[in-house]
């Protein structure tokens, strides 16, 4: 006691559904998650497709309701109603009434916040303006496009200055243009303080937004901590791109290089880096780059999802 | 004309092409049907209590509509002069079992379940279960008894449970005053012809329906030519009197001043004396047939 | 208070701008016309035969949207997704649920007057004036528009833990089931043990009994109907749309949305 409350606090969330004919059988699609979001933090909630982030997402804002354990957010239970004056959602590839159009919509959304007439029709076009449909804004719905839509989603999780923003899948379907408006917003609800959680499998969106990412695979959460922290430092080795003419065939190097016509690129560990550049100079290659290989976020996800991988698969040949 | 003009125009063409040829086969198919003599089935469903479930709740409508396919039943069989009315006791049986407040079915069928063919289907028993329902249903209507005693009077005969129906009748308060006396003289006199012409005369008069309307004024004609023929009978009984031989023709009696002037039915045709010198309507009076009916 | 209010409106709206809705009341106005057409075939009647079919097509069609929309409600709400970012709000789900289906009522009720009023229409058409007889079809109308609550608040409850496809066929169901409860009451001359006769004796107070609104037979002959049974038709209706609306809100409240 004493530590100051995450804006978001889950503690051995768990949520089995029934399958299979009778529905006799539980599967198991979020098991034992504990995580904490801070206040004003971006978290990055990353999984290939199916691993539990929509599951999550939907327990946190009870659209769906947990087989086993809590959650909190700012410092209430989940089951507190009033607390969603707090929380914005976006909802994984969001629809709305699309009889409505965006100003309708927003302003139905509006009404549940309590807002006085004025104050809504202010946040209404404010919200309209910050997402770019003020031109579309007296459109009915089921003319926008999918970019549209998830804008309308957006704006009608903050138009009520939410504390905590939660936005599942956010830039799922967008073209580069719509992805880059996403980010662009994003930053700016971080600017202001807000807390932000959104999911995504992405990763290189994450590694660019977040200030710590969550990987969950298979139901289990894997790893948190910032992005950098989470790739292994380390760095693989040094790569070298230099051309070479004609002669030289004879320099072992080459053999570990591609090559594209008179260029090549070799990769070997940072100790090995000065010897290499001393034969290439000594064949007569010109270098024109050298530099140090970045790993990524996505090797140690792909670490990840292989180990699940394989450890599904060793349960099922032991036939449990 | 352009291409997508002209191209309209043919399906169009065709379309209504195609429309009169299914017309004319149709027209050739339902001439096929009557030389078989195909009827469509009157009524599919013939349980008056399935009916009423299947109504749902909607069963005045559907009272309405079975009311409605009886008229017309019995329209199109007059028209034909079929004689066969089997169906309307069951379409009015239905009609009412559905509605039990259509009080222009039990009228109907009062007067043509009871009558006998060709007008109507003669079965009076019938007439007497449909108006004893209306009765049951409808306890305030006094002209069903009405209806009731004029189906034991004229075609059950039972002038003991007519009178009863008349007395039941009369004690409604809006009844006419009529129905006592009725009741009290068909308790006395059974049958007679002046009773049977008030009777239909109240009919003819107070009916609103045309077919009912009809039928009154058919069977006063009948009644208004009996009572001619008893009073030319008893003209002709005071001539035998007098000249102690039987009159052969009509003018005879006339000219011996015991009646006035050639006496003519209501078809407008002149009595003549038939055998044993009784009054007869004339060969060529639409009555004739009618009357000779009655006589057997 | 304000919630329901505000769901209540919008799903007024939704319906409102539903075309299929102007489809259904035209058909009912048509069913009208049409009367005036049938009453002239049908001898001595005429009256009687435009209030009738008025008053089916009314119920008829009433249900039909009473039906289909009162599945629609939910279904579709589940469907497209739309409910997920409405439950996110400070919103109840009763509060929901509830706004929801007044907004239907509100909308049935609108359609319905729109409908009466074609029939008011009709019969004018045909006898004018208008007797003082011919207020009794308002209160048959009243007591349709009761029994539509009722079918809603069915249609609500059954979309809420099945599939549309099953909840209108429930829906359907149970109308017809609760027309033939008083018949399940009067049962007899049958051998059955008393058990069983108990058995549907319950089973015909637990159903819905439709025919408490169903005064049509006495409406169309021009005859009234007693205050007191209006009363109880409006309580009844009331109390068994409360059980229902209750019913659904619990399952609703504890439903896994997809």
């Amino acid at each position: 006691m004493g530590m100051p409350q995450g804006a978001i606090e889950i503690e051995n969330l768990s949520k089995e559904y029934p399958f299979g004919f009778l529905h006799l059988k539980r599967k198991k699609s979020l098991e034992d998650l504990t995580m904490r979001v801070e206040d004003g933090e971006v978290f990055g909630f990353l999984g290939p497709n199916g691993a539990g982030k929509s599951t999550t997402i939907k327990l946190l804002m009870r659209l769906i309701f947990p087989s086993a354990g809590t959650a909190r957010i700012l410092g209430k239970s989940i089951e507190d109603v009033s607390m969603h004056n707090s929380i914005g959602y976006l909802p994984e590839q969001p629809y709305f009434y699309d009889y409505l159009t965006a100003q309708e919509v927003l302003d139905y959304f509006a009404r549940f916040h309590g807002l006085t007439a004025g104050d809504r029709a202010a946040r209404v076009q404010a919200m309209l303006k910050k997402v770019g449909l003020d031109t579309a804004k007296k459109i009915q719905l089921r003319k926008y496009s999918k970019g549209m839509l998830q804008r309308v989603g957006l704006a009608q999780a903050i138009l009520h200055d939410p504390q905590v923003v939660v936005l599942d899948e956010p830039m799922s379907g967008l073209d580069p243009l719509g992805r880059r408006e996403v980010r662009d917003i994003i930053l700016e609800l971080k600017r202001e303080g807000r807390t932000v959680l959104f999911s995504t499998h992405v990763l290189s969106d994450a590694e660019m937004l977040c200030d710590r990412v969550g990987v969950i695979v298979g139901g289990r959460l894997r790893g948190t901590g910032a992005p950098a922290e989470l790739v292994d430092v380390k760095a693989q080795g040094m790569e070298i791109l230099f051309e070479l003419s004609g002669a030289a065939g004879n320099l072992p190097l080459l053999a570990q290089a591609t090559r594209t016509g008179e260029r090549y690129r070799v990769q070997l560990p940072e100790t090995e880096l000065y010897a290499a550049l001393d034969a290439l100079k000594a064949a007569g290659a010109r270098i024109m780059s050298v530099a140090q290989i970045k790993p990524t976020l996505e090797e140690y996800f792909m670490h990840l999802v292989e180990a699940d991988r394989a450890q599904a698969s060793a349960v099922e040949v032991s036939g449990k | 004309m352009n291409r997508r003009a002209s191209y309209g125009l043919f399906v169009g063409i065709a379309i209504l092409a195609g429309f009169a040829c299914v017309w004319r086969l149709q027209a050739s198919v339902d001439a096929e049907r009557t030389e078989l003599r195909l009827e469509a089935d009157e009524l599919a469903l013939r349980s008056p209590a399935v009916m009423k479930k299947l109504s749902l709740e909607y069963t005045p409508l559907m009272g309405a509509i079975y009311w409605t396919r009886a008229v017309q039943y019995f329209g199109e069989k007059h028209q034909a002069s079929n004689q066969n009315l089997d169906e309307l006791w069951p379409l009015l049986d239905i009609a009412t079992t559905l509605d039990p407040n259509l009080l222009v079915a039990y009228r109907f069928g009062a007067t043509f379940l009871s009558d006998a063919p060709p007008r109507g289907a003669g079965e009076p028993e019938k007439a007497v279960e449909l108006l004893e329902r209306g009765i049951k249903a409808n306890p305030d209507y006094w002209r069903l008894y009405q209806d009731l005693g004029n189906v034991y009077y004229f075609d059950e005969k039972n002038y003991l449970k007519a009178s009863q129906a008349f007395e039941e009748g009369s004690r409604n308060p809006a009844a006419m005053p009529w129905m006592k006396i009725m009741a009290a003289r068909i308790a006395a006199e059974g049958e007679s012809l002046e009773t049977s012409y008030a009777l239909w005369l109240d009919i003819y008069q107070t009916a609103t329906d045309r077919d009912i309307r009809k039928n009154a004024d058919e069977h006063l004609r009948l009644v208004q030519a009996e009572m001619d023929i008893r009073e030319i009978d008893k003209a002709a009984d005071v001539y035998e009197q007098r000249t102690k031989h039987r009159a052969i023709r009509i003018s005879e009696l006339a000219q011996a001043g015991l009646l006035t002037g050639q006496p003519l039915d209501p078809a407008g045709f002149p009595y003549i004396l038939g055998e044993q010198g009784k009054a007869e309507p004339n060969p060529k009076s639409p009555l004739r047939e009618e009357w000779l009916k009655e006589k057997k | 208070m304000r919630n329901i209010q505000t769901v209540a409106a919008n799903t007024f709206r939704e319906a409102v701008r539903d075309r299929v809705l102007y489809n259904l009341v035209f058909f009912a106005l048509l069913m009208m016309g049409a009367a005036i057409l049938v009453g002239q075939i049908s001898i001595g009647i005429e009256q009687d035969m435009i209030v009738s079919l008025g008053l089916t097509a009314i119920s008829a069609v009433g249900i039909l949207i009473a039906v289909f929309l009162g599945v629609a409600l939910v279904s579709k709400e589940m469907d497209k997704r739309t409910l997920y970012a409405l439950l996110a709000k400070p919103v109840r789900r009763w509060e929901f649920l509830l706004g929801k289906f007044l907004g239907l009522v509100m909308t049935l009720t609108v359609n319905t007057a729109a409908m009466a009023a074609g029939l008011y229409l009709a019969l004018w058409t045909v006898k004018h004036p208008l007797l003082k007889s011919d207020a009794y079809i308002l209160v048959a109308v009243y007591l349709i528009l009761l029994k539509l609550a009722l079918i809603v608040a069915l249609a609500l409850l059954f979309s809420c833990f099945t599939t549309p496809f099953l909840a209108i066929l429930f829906s359907a169901g149970i109308y017809v089931a609760g027309l033939f409860a008083a018949d399940l009451r009067t049962v007899h001359g049958v051998d059955l043990d008393p058990g069983t006769l108990r058995l549907m004796r319950g089973i015909s107070y637990l159903l819905p009994n439709f025919q408490n609104f169903n005064v049509m037979g006495a409406v169309v002959h021009g005859r009234g109907v007693p205050g007191v049974f209006i009363w109880q038709a409006t309580l009844y209706a009331l109390l068994y749309i409360a059980i229902v609306l209750t019913g659904a809100a619990v399952v609703f409240s504890r439903r896994n949305l997809k």
